[in-house]
């Protein structure tokens, strides 16, 4: 089958598609969602199967040679985020199923979701960079629905402003793409790469590389281009939160690393210099706001903004260490937030409020609830045998053997802010004197817990589990290390 | 609100949409090798229906052309991606086309090619698209 990597993308659009036919019949829409998002989960774990067998898997769209067609390149990071994509939409649809009311759902909420998830999945598989910004359209337009979908206030409000700043860095994108082009002449990504090395001229690639560090910042929310982050994260419902928290910055994150390990690498690190700086002060951001909110969403906001950070001082330091341990981290990262989310999302289910202070004593009557969320602040602060641990151990290590003091040191400081701006979630909440509680939705927390649950076993899996999951990691660093592995797998013959 | 005559208008419009109409089909299918393609001719397509809601209104509209704009939406995207996925059935890449000549009547020797369905998947969606927006803003009060 040489389609392979192409089924996670063609599963969701094709059900998207033929859902878009009758989005009145809700019960239709949740079964064929659910279903698609089981198959698009059994697509990509055969795929990630494959290559791990064969190596880097390519399709050269419509059979034209690369570097001339676009081909879709499956290596083992893309493949391993493909699948953990897939795995959150899955529960995610889930918990929304519970959460949403049938109005909400009659208006095209599952057909955008699958929608989100052929643009997720699309952005992490392309070897064509113009493919990856028309991929990056295609789940940001699916995003502004769902923001706005619900048509509240602070959704209408919010919306406005996510859009137009992805509008403007979109057509940034487009900019960047094009003085790409004119100097290299090719899309290709793979193509670029070795026409870089050819050129040799290190100047206009650094512009240009510091052109897609705005892009992609600002798509994945570092410092100084994440202040649109956290009011239009506020907005949207929790399971349409748990998405883009859980997956839509992490693209960007995705594309720095690709970028940077196939383009930029020529000039002594200078963009690298950058991207480090910016990802240490991303850090520092991160921890400020996530100790100032005593609001529930709002605290776990901040913590996507720390995890940027964090991953990207991995990927800055350019080291095998640094990069594996960035990778371990985003993927337990996807699977963490969204899980946070949810389980967030049910504590304001029962209070009515996502405020601390319209909270306290939920240990009493929902005590799953209350350990499941302990496990998963203690995973995110990365304790030891949970699956935030590994990560960030190899990115620290990674920074010192990189010979920076001042970067590990702040993460390693940065993990108590997350562990405290957690448990602060959990001893306001969970702890204290019980009260009355009347959500509006409170009947509904212990169906909502089974997928966070879910999730949150499979971080615990993760982390327990990282000796088995360690050889796909390191076989996903190899092409970022050295990108001449991913450019003989495209432009092979 | 004041009834107007729009006679003028309404004669005008029968016959201009009709040339319309045809050519944006000529657009549509000289794509392959002239300027054209499903895009344009389907935004030309939505325009005659346009001009025909401007000296009507979406009732008469709604009777003389009773399509559901989403749904044709659906079926453009459906026709697009299966012609595209139909490659999986001969486990070539996705996307892989193919054309060959045939002798039609009338016609003559003529090639025909996968990517004209490809192109009607285009020229649905792009009408579907336009008439959903313009319906929904009209009808919206």
């Amino acid at each position: 089958m040489i389609n392979l990597p192409l089924l996670p993308i063609l599963i969701p659009l094709l059900a998207a598609v033929i859902l878009m036919l009758f989005p009145k019949h809700i019960a239709a829409q949740r079964v064929i969602s659910i279903v698609t998002a089981i198959a698009t989960i059994i697509a990509s774990a055969v795929l990630v199967a494959a290559v791990k067998q064969n190596g880097i898997l390519t399709v050269n769209l419509g059979s034209w040679p690369a570097p001339y067609g676009i081909p879709l390149v499956s290596d083992m990071l893309s493949a391993l985020l493909v699948l953990t994509t897939s795995i959150i939409v899955l529960f995610v649809l889930w918990y929304a199923i519970y959460y949403s009311d049938r109005e909400y759902e009659s208006y095209f909420f599952y057909i955008s979701v699958l929608f989100l998830l052929v643009g997720l999945n699309g952005a992490f598989t392309t070897g064509d960079i113009f493919n990856l910004f028309v991929f990056f359209e295609v789940f940001l337009i699916s995003s502004y629905l769902l923001i706005v979908l619900g048509g509240k206030k602070g959704q209408l409000r919010e919306s406005i402003k996510y859009v137009l700043i992805n509008v403007i860095s979109s057509a940034l994108f487009v900019a960047a793409v094009a003085y790409l082009y004119a100097v290299v002449g090719s899309l290709n990504m793979a193509d670029i790469s070795q026409r870089i090395e050819a050129l040799n001229e290190p100047g206009i690639i650094s512009v240009i590389g510091i052109f897609f560090l705005i892009v992609f910042g600002l798509k994945g929310a570092i410092f100084p281009l994440y202040f649109w982050l956290p009011g239009s994260y506020h907005a949207p419902p929790i399971p349409v939160l748990a998405l883009f928290g859980a997956l839509l910055t992490k693209v960007g994150i995705y594309a720095i690393m690709r970028t940077f390990s196939l383009f930029f690498y020529q000039d002594g690190g200078y963009v690298h210099i950058v991207l480090g700086a910016l990802a240490l002060l991303t850090v520092i951001i991160g921890s400020i706001g996530a100790l100032a909110y005593r609001d529930v969403k709002m605290i776990i906001i901040y913590n996507i903004i720390i995890a940027v950070g964090v991953i990207l001082y991995g990927v800055a330091v350019m080291t095998p260490d640094g990069l594996e341990g960035a990778i371990f981290y985003l993927l337990h990262d996807m699977v963490i937030k969204a899980a946070l989310f949810l389980l967030v999302g049910i504590m304001m289910a029962i209070a009515g409020s996502s405020h601390l202070k319209d909270m306290g004593g939920m240990i009493r009557d929902y005590p799953w609830i209350g350990w499941t969320y302990f496990i998963g602040a203690l995973s995110l602060a990365g304790i030891p045998p949970l699956s935030g641990f590994i990560g960030k151990l190899l990115i620290v290590r990674g920074g010192f053997a990189a010979g920076d003091m001042i970067g590990p040191l702040l993460i390693l400081i940065s993990s108590l802010v997350v562990l405290y701006s957690a448990m602060k979630i959990f001893t306001n909440g969970f702890w204290g004197t019980p009260r009355e509680y009347h959500g509006a939705k409170a009947h509904l927390a212990t169906r909502l817990w089974v997928p966070a649950a879910a999730l949150i076993l499979i971080a615990i899996a993760y982390g327990v589990g990282a000796e088995a999951v360690r050889p796909f990691i390191t076989q996903a660093v190899e092409p970022l290390v050295n990108p001449a592995i991913y450019i003989d797998a495209v432009l092979k013959e | 609100m004041k009834k107007t005559n729009d006679v003028i208008l309404q004669t005008v419009t029968k016959i201009i949409s009709f040339i319309i109409i045809l050519f944006s089909i000529h657009l549509f299918f000289a794509g392959h090798y002239t300027p054209g393609g499903g895009f344009i001719g389907g935004l030309m397509t939505a325009a005659a229906l346009v001009l025909l809601l401007l000296s009507y209104d979406i009732k008469t509209m709604n009777k003389i052309l009773p399509f559901d704009y989403k749904r044709m939406t659906a079926i453009g995207l459906l026709i697009a991606v299966l012609t595209a996925a139909g490659a999986l059935l001969f486990n070539v890449p996705f996307f892989t086309h193919a054309y060959d000549y045939f002798d039609i009547p009338l016609l003559g020797e003529t090639s025909l090619h996968t990517a004209v369905l490809f192109d009607i998947g285009v020229y649905l969606v792009v009408i579907g698209i336009t008439m959903t927006i313009i319906q929904t803003i009209g009808e919206s009060e």
